[in-house]
C-alpha cells in the first residue's frame, strides 16, 4: 500500500510535465495559470502537512486545549489573504516575480535586500523541510512495524522528491496534492467519526471520560499554555502561515485574484479536517496513553496500529506519507528557486535565465541532501522545529507591512536592519530556550505567557522604524527617491 | 486601493475578536454542544461564521463593482 502511494505520487507528479516546456517561470510558478482548484489544492496542500497529521492529532493527545490553536490562525489568516494576497498578485504578476525575495527586491529597488530575505527564507525553510522528513520516518517504520526504519526511509522519500521535483516543478506538487488531499480528507474522517464512536459510542460520552479521567485538559489552563498564550500565538502563526516563502510563491501561481477572495471562503471550512484529527487525537488520549514528550506524535498511528488490521493501516500511513510529500516538493523548490534567483543572481547579475534555471534544478538535490542530514543527525521534536521555522519567517512581516503601498515606507537600511535585529533575537530566544517568564519574572501572569515571538517582533519593528527614520532624513537630499519613483523589471524572465 | 470605502470590508475583524475576544468566556468544557467541548465549539462555530463572513464580503465586493484591476497599484 505504501509502495503503491510512492509510486502512484511520483508516476502523477512527473506526469504533470507533459505539454510544458520548463523555464524557471513554468517550473517554480506553473507559468501563472493555475485556476480555483490547483491554487485551492497547492495552499491547501502545503496547509495541511506531517505537522497537521501526526503533530495536530499529537498535541490534542499531549497538550489538550491549546492544540486548538491550530485551527484559529488558519481561519484568521484565510480573512487576512482576502484582502492582502490580490495586492500582492497584482504587483508580482506586472513584473513577473517568481519568489518572495524578489518581491523585496522590486519594492525596495535592492538586490542586497532580495538575497538577505533569501538567505532567511532558506533558513527557515530547512527545518520545516526536515520536519517533513522525520515525519515520513515516522510513519513509515511505524506502519510497517519497525520492518523498514526511519533513515532508509527518509533516503527513499528525499530521492522519490527530488526526481520529481527536478522533472516537474510546481506542476508535479499541484498533481500529487489532489491525490493527497483526496486520501486525507476521506482517512481523517474515516478515523475522526470511527475511533470515538468505536471506543466511547460517540463523540459526547468520549469528551466527557476525558474530562472525568483529566480534569481541565479541555480547557485552557490558567497558567502556562492559558489564553494569553493561545492569543498571541494564534495571531503570531496567522501572520506568519503566508509570509512562508513557499505560501507566498504559491500566490504567484494563480490566474486571477479572484481566486483568492474565493479561496478564502472555502479554506476555513476546508481546515475542519484538522477537528477530525483532533478526534483521533482525544481517542487515544485513553485508549493508548503513555506516550510522553516527543512520542506523543505517534499518538495517531499507534491508535491505528491497535485499532485496525494492517491493510487499513497501510492506508493511513499512506495518507500521512502524502502529507510530507506534498509540502517536501513545494518547500525544495521554494528553497531551490531561492537560491538560484536571488542568492547567485544578485551576486552574478550577468548570468543568463537558462543558467539561473539550471542551477535552480540542480540545487534540489543539495538542499534535499541538507535536510536529510539533519534529520538524521536527530534533536528536535517535530514542533520544535516548526516553531524555529515560524520565529524566523515571521521576522519578515514589518518590513513586508512597511513596503505594501505603492512606495516603502520604510528605507532598504531600515528593513535590512529590523531584519537582522529580529532574527538574531528570535535565534538567541529560541536556542536558549527563553520565555516571556523567564525574561521578566515579576511581570503579571497575563504578559508572562505571551508567545516569545512577540519580543523578537517588537525589537525587529523597533529598529526597522528607528533605522528608517534616520536613514531617510540622511537620503532624502543628496539622492532623493533614487529608484524609488521607478521600480524596473528585476527579473526579466524570458518567455 | 478602492476610491469608496467600503465599510462592509471591516467584517472581516470579526472572526479575530470573536474568535480571541471571548475565549475568556468560552474557555469552558460544559455544557457540550453538538459532542464538542464548549470551547471547541466556541472555535468551530467561528471558523464556520468566518466563512459565511467572507463569503458576504465577497458577494458585496462584486456587487460594489468588479474592480478593474489598477495597474499602477
Amino acid at each position: 500500500m505504501l509502495i503503491a502511494a510512492f509510486v502512484v505520487a511520483i508516476g502523477l507528479g512527473l506526469l504533470a510535465r507533459r505539454g510544458h516546456t520548463m523555464n524557471l517561470e513554468q517550473w517554480s510558478v506553473g507559468g501563472r495559470g493555475f485556476g480555483t482548484v490547483f491554487v485551492f489544492l497547492l495552499m491547501a496542500g502545503e496547509i495541511y502537512t506531517t505537522f497537521t497529521f501526526l503533530g495536530g492529532s499529537g498535541w490534542a493527545y499531549g497538550k489538550g486545549a491549546p492544540a486548538f490553536y491550530i485551527l484559529c490562525y488558519g481561519t484568521l489568516a484565510y480573512c487576512l489573504s482576502y484582502f492582502v494576497l490580490p495586492v500582492i498578485w497584482r504587483y508580482a504578476r506586472a513584473r513577473r516575480l517568481v519568489s518572495q525575495a524578489d518581491f523585496f527586491v522590486a519594492k525596495y529597488d535592492s538586490p542586497a535586500l532580495g538575497a538577505l530575505v533569501a538567505l532567511v527564507n532558506v533558513a527557515a525553510l530547512v527545518p520545516y523541510l526536515v520536519l517533513q522528513l522525520r515525519g515520513l520516518g515516522i510513519i513509515v517504520s511505524e506502519v510497517s512495524a519497525g520492518v523498514i526504519p526511519s533513515s532508509s526511509a527518509v533516503w527513499m522519500g528525499s530521492a522519490a522528491l527530488v526526481g520529481y521535483v527536478v522533472v516537474s516543478g510546481v506542476r508535479g506538487s499541484a498533481w500529487t496534492a489532489a491525490l493527497k488531499d483526496i486520501l486525507i480528507l476521506g482517512v481523517a474522517i474515516a478515523i475522526g467519526v470511527y475511533l470515538p464512536r468505536h471506543y466511547f459510542g460517540g463523540l459526547g460520552p468520549m469528551f466527557a471520560a476525558i474530562d472525568a479521567a483529566r480534569p481541565g485538559f479541555l480547557t485552557l489552563p490558567a497558567a502556562g499554555m492559558s489564553a494569553s498564550w493561545f492569543v498571541s500565538t494564534v495571531l503570531l502563526t496567522a501572520v506568519g502561515l503566508y509570509l512562508w516563502p513557499h505560501n507566498f510563491a504559491s500566490v504567484y501561481t494563480a490566474k486571477s485574484e479572484a481566486i483568492f477572495r474565493r479561496n478564502a471562503i472555502v479554506l476555513p471550512l476546508y481546515q475542519l479536517v484538522v477537528l477530525f484529527v483532533f478526534f483521533a487525537g482525544f481517542a487515544a488520549v485513553l485508549v493508548v496513553p503513555g506516550l510522553a514528550g516527543a512520542d506523543a506524535d505517534l499518538s495517531l498511528l499507534r491508535l491505528a496500529t491497535h485499532t485496525f488490521g494492517s491493510w487499513t493501516v497501510g492506508v493511513i500511513g499512506a495518507a500521512g506519507l502524502l502529507t510530507a510529500l506534498v509540502p517536501g516538493s513545494m518547500l525544495l523548490i521554494s528553497a531551490a528557486t531561492i537560491l538560484a534567483q536571488n542568492v547567485y543572481r544578485a551576486a552574478v547579475p550577468a548570468a543568463t535565465e537558462r543558467t539561473v534555471s539550471l542551477l535552480a534544478r540542480v540545487l534540489v538535490p543539495v538542499v534535499a541532501l541538507a535536510a536529510v542530514y539533519f534529520t538524521l543527525r536527530g534533536g528536535q521534536t517535530i514542533v520544535v522545529l516548526l516553531l524555529l521555522g515560524y520565529s524566523l519567517v515571521t521576522q519578515l512581516l514589518p518590513a513586508l507591512i512597511a513596503c505594501l503601498g505603492p512606495t516603502p515606507w520604510a528605507t532598504t537600511a531600515g528593513a535590512a536592519a529590523g531584519i537582522c535585529a529580529g532574527e538574531a533575537t528570535a535565534v538567541y530566544l529560541t536556542l536558549t530556550s527563553a520565555s516571556v517568564s523567564t525574561l521578566v519574572p515579576s511581570a503579571p501572569q497575563v504578559i508572562k505567557d505571551l508567545n516569545v515571538g512577540v519580543i523578537a517582533l517588537a525589537v525587529n519593528a523597533a529598529v526597522l522604524v528607528a533605522v528608517s527614520m534616520a536613514t531617510r532624513r540622511s537620503a532624502l537630499h543628496p539622492t532623493a527617491g533614487r529608484g524609488r519613483m521607478t521600480i524596473p523589471d528585476v527579473t526579466p524572465v524570458s518567455q | 486601493m478602492s476610491p469608496r470605502p467600503r465599510i462592509y470590508r471591516w467584517l472581516a475583524a470579526l472572526p479575530a475578536v470573536g474568535m480571541l475576544g471571548g475565549l475568556t468566556f468560552a474557555n469552558r468544557v460544559r455544557p457540550f454542544v453538538l459532542g464538542l467541548p464548549f470551547l471547541l465549539f466556541w472555535i468551530v462555530a467561528w471558523v464556520v461564521a468566518s466563512s459565511a463572513i467572507m463569503g458576504v464580503i465577497f458577494v458585496l465586493d462584486r456587487a460594489d463593482h468588479e474592480e478593474p484591476a489598477s495597474p499602477n497599484e
